[in-house]
């Protein structure tokens, strides 16, 4: 477990809470980024995009200010094409179909006592270790 | 400042900081992720650390947010209706659980390092509206 790191993860964790609090607490949405995107790409509606855009710009940019400035370290999986591709379609069909991610019903449906977010983070985080367990595991790629 | 203005303001700047802790916090890298989810590897719990602070601070702020009979800038609070955790939930929470335990990306992560300079996120990114088109689709044409 020499790669954990909790206190870097708690301030990090207190920060997308507090994010999400200041979105409800002004703005009376929940900070929810699959939905605010998808919003803005398949279900557009008029005078409802132009906020949804700003989010993710603000996002983008979060990320670079952060990179930049603090520390950078991300690094890319480095995966084959074919399986970004596979993933990232799973991931978008699912989240819309399932109306969430982990910011909607992670860290927003948890905060609102929703059970219905409950069940959605239990069942994509068992659902996230069991594949992991099949392909590094199972199949013995990546 | 009109509010209009200011709600698009807060909307940008909810995002930066939902992304700064996301980035902080270590999320931004799908190896960490894998890392949480693979949990009969090399184990790092720092994924239920940050998910714990961050619904930790919505858990209560979220409480007093909404004794408030508005939010300050909207004329009302805009929350999911359903609150049961029906099929649709379940099987998309299914899917998007699989997507992740496959690349290690979610929605959040995906626009935190959309603009580092990396090929992979934009792959994703590009994925994932592909997919929550397939499923408007899929679901309008029933």
């Amino acid at each position: 477990m020499e790669n954990f790191t909790p206190f870097t993860g708690l301030i990090g964790g207190i920060i997308i809470g507090l994010a999400a609090t200041l979105l409800l607490w002004f703005n009376g949405r929940i900070a929810g980024i699959s939905g605010i995107f998808n919003g803005m790409v398949t279900a557009r509606r008029k005078g409802d995009t132009l906020w949804r855009f700003l989010f993710i710009l603000g996002m983008v940019a979060g990320g670079v200010a952060q990179q930049n400035l603090i520390e950078h370290s991300y690094q890319p999986l480095n995966a084959p094409l074919w399986l970004l591709v596979l993933g990232g379609v799973i991931v978008g069909f699912g989240t819309s179909m399932g109306s969430g991610c982990a910011s909607g019903h992670g860290v927003c449906g948890l905060g609102r006592l929703s059970v219905r977010s409950l069940v959605a983070v239990l069942t994509f985080l068992s659902m996230g270790i069991l594949t992991t367990y099949v392909v590094r595991h199972v199949l013995g790629v990546l | 400042m009109a509010h209009v203005h200011k709600f698009k303001f807060f909307a940008f700047l909810a995002g930066f900081l939902l992304s700064f802790g996301i980035s902080y916090s270590g999320m931004i890298n799908p190896e960490k992720i894998l890392a949480f989810l693979d949990v009969a590897g090399n184990w790092d719990p720092t994924l239920l650390v940050v998910l714990g602070g961050a619904a930790g601070v919505t858990l209560v702020t979220f409480r007093f947010v909404m004794r408030m009979p508005k939010p300050l800038l909207h004329h009302q609070f805009v929350l999911p209706t359903l609150t049961k955790a029906d099929r649709p939930l379940i099987m998309g929470q299914v899917l998007f659980g699989i997507g992740w335990g496959l690349i290690g990306y979610c929605p959040g992560p995906v626009f935190s390092s959309l603009a580092l300079g990396y090929t992979e996120p934009v792959i994703v990114m590009l994925s994932m509206i592909a997919g929550a088109f397939m499923y408007k689709w899929s679901h309008s044409s029933k």
